[in-house]
């Protein structure tokens, strides 16, 4: 009971902040076709000015001023980059991306060294909330949901509730149409760019000291949230939001699993000893998103709530 | 092929001046610099500059000055391979490695072969840190030194510290999903099994070696078994994530560790590591010691000031390399591996003999925990490494028998 | 004057000179080499350069030829290498008897192009039924799964600590006995040689000219009666076989292999090099092999952030010459025999000064950056010149080129857009 408690929980935090980071990517892929490559390297940059800027100021300022200089230097990639690479087609944006991304992981180990730096949780969330089966849970899990829901509830309502919305929802599948009405189409390209990159630079802020920061964490996640746009579906931030959580809890939980192959494929002959059998559902558990993908992509390439195919 | 052309000449014109030859000792130091592991080998690299500078001012190897050259190899065991060609090229003889034992089993083949294929041009391999017991056992090799305890001497310290503690009746083994970590995971469970079978192991759990972000799964997990102690292996950033989610989540029970004092465990765990956090290792920096000691460790502080003295064994092996030349009367690495067997030198925590049998360096242990009020405390908190009571482990009592059956050239 | 399609057909001796020549140089070079007296270590880099140009010929099957971007290659070189390193655990098992005793190890290319054109006929099946993005996001979801199921496999993949073997076992074949670098060197001559005009072959036959055919409008391949996912798939078995087989050389070469090299970095790796060289013409991809494993192996001996400096190589090379080297590289030599070569020389030589100040800037920035973040206290002082973060001098130097780097390359721009 408590490990499902449990699993469920942490899967949740976890999956709000994939959801976080590949809500910016679902937008950018949908709207401008560009598979940005160098997403997660705006969640790690969010991370590391966290970081800095709560060296001299605090944790508040931080968390609104990191995700604020993601956002920014999304805008400046897209204008002085992308919108270059624009005329070579998408290839070549995806491959602008795929370097960039390689660039911005060498400028972190520059500028702030090449191992982990301490990024800590701030001093008014570092305590236990309450004690659940005997564990303590840390007060800032808790923050986390609070602010990935804060962020989820504004989302919602900036794109279905207001004009600003209804323009990028009308640019997600018809962006010409879009530019003869007379909207400034890049510009909406831009913003919504940057706003992508600042919503991962904002996953970065409270996800970097709730796991580690370092210059790996980008590679790390990158995979992962591409997985999460492709399952969820291309243009649907529900389904996006659907596939974030089903990651979660999946790769949670299964880490909480100690089951063999033998003894849930025992009824097949597969015995304890043999290679196949000794495999645990938690040693299973990194494999579980790509498994997803590979799956997905093959028996429903729209993904779970897209409405045309990647 | 004109771009061809240009790309040999310059590789000519580099290995030119590579390959302008000094009288030089070379030594590489191949092992992560950067990455998860990055500190675990940031901060070796560091002892063993400060060792090699000491060396030098007194007189180098034989009148020969040493020269150190760092290789990042991202604790992968091809990588390695590649670093260890480059290092063979530009003339280096000794090879330091110690982080990932999955590393030193492709070195110790590597060298094998190299020194098999290449008459004349031998190097050796001084092993400061991977302490799989095969390597001074069945797979034991001539070319081979190391200068740590391998996994059985030391879960020999843990498990007799841990049966005289009679609270403890449940333990639950953690490591990572590697050689070393399996060679932990047997070691625990063959020598609790014969020492005191009424000691419960209730979780032998493996994780991914250098990629769980955030362990509180594992720790649920283990507080779901109701263990009363940890035995891990876990080095690096394993060792700190693990112990930071324990903090987290509240789990106050023994952690019996080979590798607490990996850099920003203790700062990580705070207040809670007293008490919790325990060590086995070849000598740490509160023990009685000479003058010099004091003075060395000092000096690594104010040099370093990020990192602490803690790879003892770095400055050991160096002496021992030393000294092994000057009984060799060369620095020539086939005489100073035949120099090494049996040799032995007065360590600062005592004597090290490094067994010619199996080229497994012989020396005290310390069991020691975290405490306040030491004279030096590390990861600049307030807080050091103390020994426990009865903690000291004689070099005679440590000593693991060896199946080695050494081929000698 | 008359033009009909036999005189725009190349004569004899074009043919010799466009397609043979090359490779009788190609293959002369590649004899000479040792015998002007070169270190160990320069062999290596050689023998890793002979492995990468397979493996990127092999990439540029795909992304070049088929059109299809794929991030997973380096599972087709990492499987087809597993498997050679495995044979060679065999061979040394066997011990002269039975069938792999009588296998040479100079045969194992062989052995690594079946297991890689097994692979891409098993991964390729399902993947190769979509292109463009979907197939980008396939590959890319299949070298994850690989890399991360390999550590589940001990005794296929080794764990942690990979496979190894000894490539000194099993029978001599010319008598070599594999053990000296010079005869690896050889060994990996030869199958370079092989692969590289095996897939020039390829792409005269008629499935390389479909391929192309696909790339560039799949639809009208269709019309003539062909089906594109079955030109897609078999190509892409082709492509896994010839990684294969640089996986095989690999094998014999490094004698390691380890589950890292079926994942993202070794194929993003090769994506870049066979980018960078250029993946329109046959060529490009062996420059950029060359470049890049030179890069890799020996600037960075020379700075720390040799890395960076091919991101941003890279990087350009997107933006400004989606060519690569190889476009660079045969632009220069058409130019040269055009009646307009001096006009050329001339912005050539404005374009080369430009590059030259803003590649100046950027080193400097770059090499003072990393010597102050590492914190040695180390200073970058090139040509004697002191280049302290903190000083004025070096500021300037870090800017001021840059500036007129940028304009002068602008210039030339308007100048050649107004033409």
């Amino acid at each position: 009971m408590e490990t499902i408690v449990f699993s469920l929980l942490n899967g949740m935090i976890y999956g709000l902040l994939l959801f976080m980071l590949s809500s910016g990517l679902t937008l950018i892929f949908s709207m401008m076709g560009i598979l940005n490559f160098a997403h997660a390297s705006f969640y790690m940059l969010g991370a590391y000015f966290a970081y800095t800027i709560m060296g001299v100021t605090n944790f508040w300022l931080a968390l609104f001023l990191a995700p604020v200089l993601a956002g920014g230097v999304g805008m400046l990639v897209e204008r002085w980059g992308l919108r270059r690479v624009h005329v070579n087609g998408h290839v070549a944006e995806l491959l602008f991306t795929f370097g960039l991304a390689y660039l911005i992981d060498e400028v972190v180990r520059i500028i702030w060294g090449r191992n982990a730096v301490n990024y800590k949780v701030p001093e008014a969330l570092d305590f236990t909330l309450f004690t659940l089966y005997g564990s303590n849970y840390p007060a800032y899990r808790i923050f986390i949901l609070f602010v990935a829901v804060f962020m989820l509830v504004s989302l919602w309502y900036l794109l279905k509730r207001t004009r600003i919305g209804l323009i990028i929802q009308a640019a997600l599948t018809h962006p010409h149409m879009v530019g003869h009405l007379g909207h400034n189409v890049p510009l909406v390209f831009m913003s919504v760019f940057g706003a992508g990159c600042a919503l991962a630079g904002l996953a970065g802020v409270i996800g970097g000291n709730y796991f580690i920061t370092d210059p790996a964490m980008a590679v790390q996640m990158g995979p992962i949230v591409f997985v999460v746009v492709v399952v969820g579906g291309l243009g649907s931030l529900e389904g996006a939001f659907l596939a974030a959580m089903l990651i979660g809890i999946l790769q949670t939980s299964a880490v909480s699993i100690n089951a063999s192959f033998s003894d849930i494929f025992g009824f097949l002959g597969l015995t304890a000893s043999s290679e196949l059998g000794r495999i645990t559902v938690a040693q299973l558990a990194p494999t579980l998103p790509f498994l997803l993908l590979v799956l997905v992509l093959i028996a429903r390439p729209r993904g779970l709530m897209g409405e045309r195919e990647v | 092929m004109t771009l061809f052309a240009k790309a040999a000449m310059a590789a000519f014109v580099g290995l030119a001046a590579h390959g302008v030859a000094q009288a030089d000792v070379k030594v590489a130091f191949i092992d992560p610099l950067s990455g998860p592991f990055g500190p675990s080998g940031t901060g070796a690299y560091t002892s063993y500059v400060l060792a090699f500078e000491h060396l030098n001012a007194n007189g180098g190897m034989n009148g020969e000055k040493v020269e150190l050259t760092g290789y990042d190899n991202k604790v992968s065991p091809k990588e390695s391979l590649v670093q260890l060609q480059k290092a063979i090229d530009s003339g280096a003889r000794f090879i330091i490695q110690g982080n990932g034992s999955s590393v030193a089993a492709a070195i110790i083949d590597a060298v094998n072969k190299h020194n098999e294929r290449n008459p004349g041009d031998e190097v050796v391999f001084l092993n400061y840190a991977a302490v799989t017991p095969a390597f001074t056992n069945e797979a034991c090799s001539f070319w081979h030194f190391r200068f740590d305890a391998h996994a059985d001497m030391k879960m020999n310290a843990i498990t007799d510290w841990l049966i005289k503690r009679d609270d403890i009746k449940k333990v639950y083994l953690i490591g990572q999903d590697y050689v070393f970590g399996k060679a932990v995971a047997e070691a625990a469970v063959k020598q609790l099994g014969e020492k005191k079978e009424s000691v419960e192991i209730v979780g032998n759990e493996l994780h991914p070696l250098g990629k769980v972000k955030d362990f509180t799964p594992y720790i649920q997990k283990i507080q779901a078994s109701g263990a009363d102690a940890v035995i891990t292996g876990n080095w690096g950033q394993d060792m700190v994530l693990l112990v930071k989610a324990a903090g987290d989540s509240g789990l106050k029970i023994p952690f019996l560790t080979f590798y607490g004092g990996s850099l920003g465990a203790v700062s990580t765990l705070g207040d809670a590591a007293i008490g919790t956090l325990y060590q086995v290792s070849e000598g740490i920096t509160n023990l009685e010691a000479s003058d010099a000691q004091y003075a060395l460790i000092e000096e690594y502080k104010e040099r370093f000031p990020e990192y602490d003295y803690y790879y003892h064994r770095a400055f050991e092996a160096v002496d021992m390399l030393k000294a092994a030349s000057e009984k060799a009367g060369s620095n020539d690495p086939v005489a100073i591996a035949k120099a090494l067997e049996g040799l032995t030198v007065e360590g600062a925590y005592g004597p090290v003999t490094m067994r010619a049998s199996d080229h497994q360096a012989q020396q005290n242990l310390y069991v020691s925990t975290v405490a306040k009020d030491v004279k030096y405390t590390v990861d600049n908190t307030d807080k050091g490494w103390k020994l426990v009571e009865n903690g000291k482990i004689d070099a005679a009592a440590a000593e693991e028998p060896t199946t080695c059956e050494m081929v000698r050239p | 004057m008359t033009t009909n399609m036999t005189t725009l057909a190349p004569s004899a001796s074009e043919k010799f000179t466009q397609r043979a020549l090359p490779f009788i140089l190609f293959a002369l070079l590649l004899i000479v080499i040792p015998f002007i007296g070169v270190s160990r270590g320069t062999l290596t880099l050689f023998n890793h350069i002979g492995i990468n140009i397979v493996f990127a010929l092999s990439y540029n099957m795909l992304l070049g030829r088929a059109g299809l971007l794929s991030f997973g290659h380096a599972v087709y070189l990492g499987l087809g290498g597993y498997f050679c390193v495995h044979i060679l655990n065999w061979i040394a098992d066997a011990d002269g008897s039975g069938f792999w005793g009588n296998v040479p190890v100079f045969s194992l290319p062989i052995f690594g192009f079946a297991m890689g054109a097994l692979a891409g006929a098993i991964i390729g099946w399902p993947s190769c039924r979509r292109a463009g993005t979907a197939f980008a996001m396939i590959s890319l979801g299949v070298a994850e799964l690989m890399s991360t199921a390999a550590f589940m496999f001990d005794s296929l993949f080794g764990g942690e600590m990979g496979i190894s073997g000894d490539r000194m076992s099993g029978p001599k074949f010319f008598g070599l006995s594999m053990g000296p670098i010079e005869q690896v060197y050889y060994f990996i001559a030869f199958w370079t040689l092989v692969g590289t005009v095996a897939m020039y072959a390829f792409t005269r036959t008629p499935l390389g000219r479909l391929s192309e055919a696909t790339r560039d409008n799949a639809e009208r391949v269709q019309f003539i009666g062909y089906d594109p996912t079955r030109v897609r798939y078999l190509v892409f078995i082709f492509a896994g076989a010839f990684a294969g087989m640089a996986g095989g050389m690999s094998a014999v070469q490094d004698e390691i292999f380890t589950p890292d090299s079926l994942s993202l970095i070794p194929s993003g790796a090769i994506l870049i090099a066979t980018y960078i060289g250029g993946i329109r013409f046959f060529a490009g991809p062996i420059f950029g092999a060359i470049l890049m494993t030179y890069m890799g192996s020996n600037l960075s001996d020379y700075t720390a952030g040799w890395l960076l400096y091919l991101g941003l190589m890279f990087i350009s090379v997107v933006l400004f010459v989606p060519d690569g080297i190889a476009g660079l590289v045969f632009g220069f030599w058409r130019g040269i025999r055009s009646p307009g070569r001096y006009a050329l020389i001339g912005k050539w030589i404005t374009q080369i000064l430009g590059l030259a100040l803003v590649a100046t800037s950027v080193i400097v920035v770059v090499e003072v950056a990393y010597r102050w973040s590492d914190g040695y206290g180390d200073v970058f002082a090139p040509f004697g010149f002191d280049l302290p973060h903190n000083g004025a001098l070096t500021w300037v130097i870090g800017t001021l080129p840059l500036l007129a780097g940028i304009l002068i390359l602008r210039r030339v721009k308007r100048t050649e857009s107004e033409a």
